[in-house]
């Protein structure tokens, strides 16, 4: 117990020592020369941020706001000392930028490239994975409830399904470039293909996931078709149904980047990285991979938040 | 004879129930709720046919409260789920107020309570009882209104804006209790409604339920497992026996009359009753072996 309360002396001293390092390692005479000394220095800093760490989150703190602030400074310090090792790694041992780029650097790309990054942002998630994830997540919802409704249509399409999400995006993304053009539409069009099954096989799953005796109340009211799908299939499908949203959000991502490599207008996140890996310029290429990144968590994150409020009743999420 | 109290559990202007009453003492002129002539239903699983019902005959009248006991897997369920139209029978003739199962209901003239609650839940408990108004298309106000005396009935007031899940299982219990009896069926369905409940609980909500079936007038087919609880509550008590699923005896229970309190239970025409259904078990067993 009192052991873990030394975390709240060790994780300032922590944060100073790293700030020093980080210092440290960015002066002439150590940049890419680092001795035994300052690597020593930095085990230390390894074990005593491990210390604090622990002992943080095995407090046991009483008032509320206190516990969320420790809940967000755990995977927050966490995440930060990742950054940090690789900051003073790359540059402490003075790896090629071409090889492994630290994160200062990449970092002073970005900001440096924000119109840029912009461009692409815009070219590829808002134009080809916003539009895509619509469609493909709306068109496999629509022909689940179709597929509900004619059973043969189900048994066809599900095995169907299957064979489509294990077709590779390399390979369909020339196609779409052939039938859709150089430009968004054949981005939006491999998302299309790429999130339509997982949504169509989830629904039907959700939808075939009812309980007997819930199915029966309805059937004793004389609920119509429709008016069960409403009040009983649809809830109960719900928490099925998001997970394909959540899936779909990672999936359309890769499928637009990946298919940018497959011919594009010179614009867009999946284009700069192919030209600027050529160009041997791995700064860029890594700045795209942080909004990238950033993007994807995103957009999982705002979904997962959606759900979260959906489905609170589902026994996961229950308070 | 018919003297009535009043308590928190009904309140002062239910319906009289002396007509129903009445009708349930001497046999009735108006047509059997439920109808049954040689009723039989058998499941193909896969190891063979399982003769869940038998040759089954029974007529229910208007106002009776009949309970049906017998061992596990004897067709208790099973019976039921045909009266409701949610199994088909493979031989015989069955009808509910006048007209086959279907018919019935789709005219919603029951009410069934199963033996788990099966509250969705998404809703709250007030719409969770509010569902069969909602879907039988009951305007907003009026639904309210009549789920709220239904929540009042089963002491479950304070409670309309919790969900199921934050219930006790008794609660969850008397809340789909409130839900079947929310729209007013005249016929009310109950699988082993108290399966899961203590003892205490368990004798409040049969105190309530023939409360209520004397002051409604209500026909109310109940399953149960217990012998105390069955003789308590029936005006008839139908004793079921396993492989084939079959009635074995009919036993009449409306010498207790209808206005009873949980001390008859000592009395000697209750436990004369009780004695008959235990041998009427009995014997059924005795076929298995
Ligand atoms: N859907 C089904 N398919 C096959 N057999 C079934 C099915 N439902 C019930 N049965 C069988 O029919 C018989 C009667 O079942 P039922 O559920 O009516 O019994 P019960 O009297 O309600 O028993 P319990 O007291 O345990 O609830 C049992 O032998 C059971 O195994
Ligand atoms: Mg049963």
């Amino acid at each position: 117990m009192s052991a873990n309360r030394h975390a709240l002396i060790l994780t300032p001293l922590a944060i100073l020592g790293c700030l020093y390092a980080l210092y440290l390692v960015h002066r002439p005479d150590v940049a890419g020369q680092a001795g035994l000394a300052f690597w020593a220095f930095i085990v230390v800093l390894w074990l005593l941020t491990g210390f604090a760490i622990s002992g943080l989150s095995h407090l046991k703190l009483k008032q509320p706001v206190a516990r969320r602030a420790i809940g967000l400074a755990v995977p927050v310090l966490f995440g930060a000392f990742l950054f940090f090792l690789w900051e003073v790694i790359v540059i402490g041992a003075g790896v090629p930028s071409v090889l492994m780029p630290a994160p200062s650097a990449i970092a002073a790309k970005f900001s440096a490239s924000l119109p840029l990054l912009r461009d692409d942002f815009f070219q590829t998630f808002v134009k080809s994975v916003l539009s895509g994830y619509a469609m493909g997540c709306l068109s496999g919802f629509l022909v689940a409830i179709i597929a509900d409704r004619v059973p043969f249509l189900r048994r066809g399409l599900l095995p169907l399904g299957n064979f489509v999400s294990a077709l590779p995006v390399i390979g369909i993304a020339p196609i779409m470039v052939m039938w859709f053009g150089f430009d968004w539409p054949s981005k939006a069009a491999v998302v299309v293909v790429m999130t339509f099954f997982p949504m169509l096989v989830n629904t039907v799953t959700g939808l075939a996931a009812v309980g007997k005796l819930e199915r029966d109340l309805m059937h004793s009211y004389a609920a119509g078709y429709w008016r069960s799908l409403l009040k009983l299939r649809l809830p109960v499908a719900l928490p099925f149904i998001f997970n394909a949203l959540k899936i779909n959000s990672t999936l359309a991502l890769i499928g637009a980047i990946v298919a940018e490599f497959f011919g594009t207008p010179i614009v867009g996140m999946g284009f700069r990285i192919s030209i600027e890996v050529a160009r041997m310029s791995l700064d860029m290429v890594w700045a795209e991979i942080a909004l990238a990144a950033i993007a994807g968590s995103a957009f999982y994150g705002l979904v997962a938040l959606i759900e979260r409020g959906a489905t609170f009743w589902h026994p996961s999420y229950r308070t | 004879m018919l003297k009535r109290v009043t308590n928190e559990w009904i309140g002062e202007n239910g319906m009289p129930a002396t007509l129903a009453a009445q009708g349930a003492m001497k046999e009735p002129a108006s047509p059997p709720v439920v109808a049954i002539k040689g009723l039989s239903l058998t499941y193909e699983a896969a190891d063979g046919p399982v003769y869940a019902l038998s040759n089954v005959d029974l007529q229910i009248a208007e106002g009776e409260f009949i309970s049906f006991i017998g061992p596990s897997g004897c067709g208790k369920t099973t019976l039921l789920r045909v009266i409701a139209d949610l199994e088909q029978p493979t031989g015989g003739d069955i009808h509910v107020n006048g007209v086959g199962p279907e018919e019935a209901r789709l005219r919603r003239d029951y009410g069934f309570v199963f033996q788990a609650p099966a509250l969705y839940p998404w809703r709250t408990i007030q719409k969770n009882i509010e569902l069969p108004l909602e879907i039988f298309g009951v305007s907003k106000a009026e639904r309210r209104e009549k789920a709220s005396k239904q929540l009042e009935l089963v002491n479950l007031k304070g409670f309309e804006n919790k969900f199921p899940w934050q219930l006790s299982g008794g609660m969850q219990q008397r809340a789909s209790i409130a839900r079947a009896l929310s729209f007013d069926p005249k016929l009310l369905l109950m699988d082993e409604p108290f399966g899961a409940l203590d003892e205490i609980v368990r004798d409040h909500l049969n105190e309530q339920l023939l409360k209520l079936w004397d002051k409604t007038g209500k026909t109310v087919l109940f399953v149960t497992h217990s012998i105390p609880e069955a003789v308590f509550l029936s005006s008839k008590i139908v004793v079921m026996s396993p492989r084939p699923g079959r009635i074995i005896d009919i036993i009449d229970a409306s010498v207790l009359g209808r206005d009873r309190t949980l001390d008859i239970r000592e009395t000697p025409e209750f436990l004369k009753i009780a004695h008959r259904v235990r041998e009427g078990l009995r014997a059924g067993h005795s076929y298995d072996d």
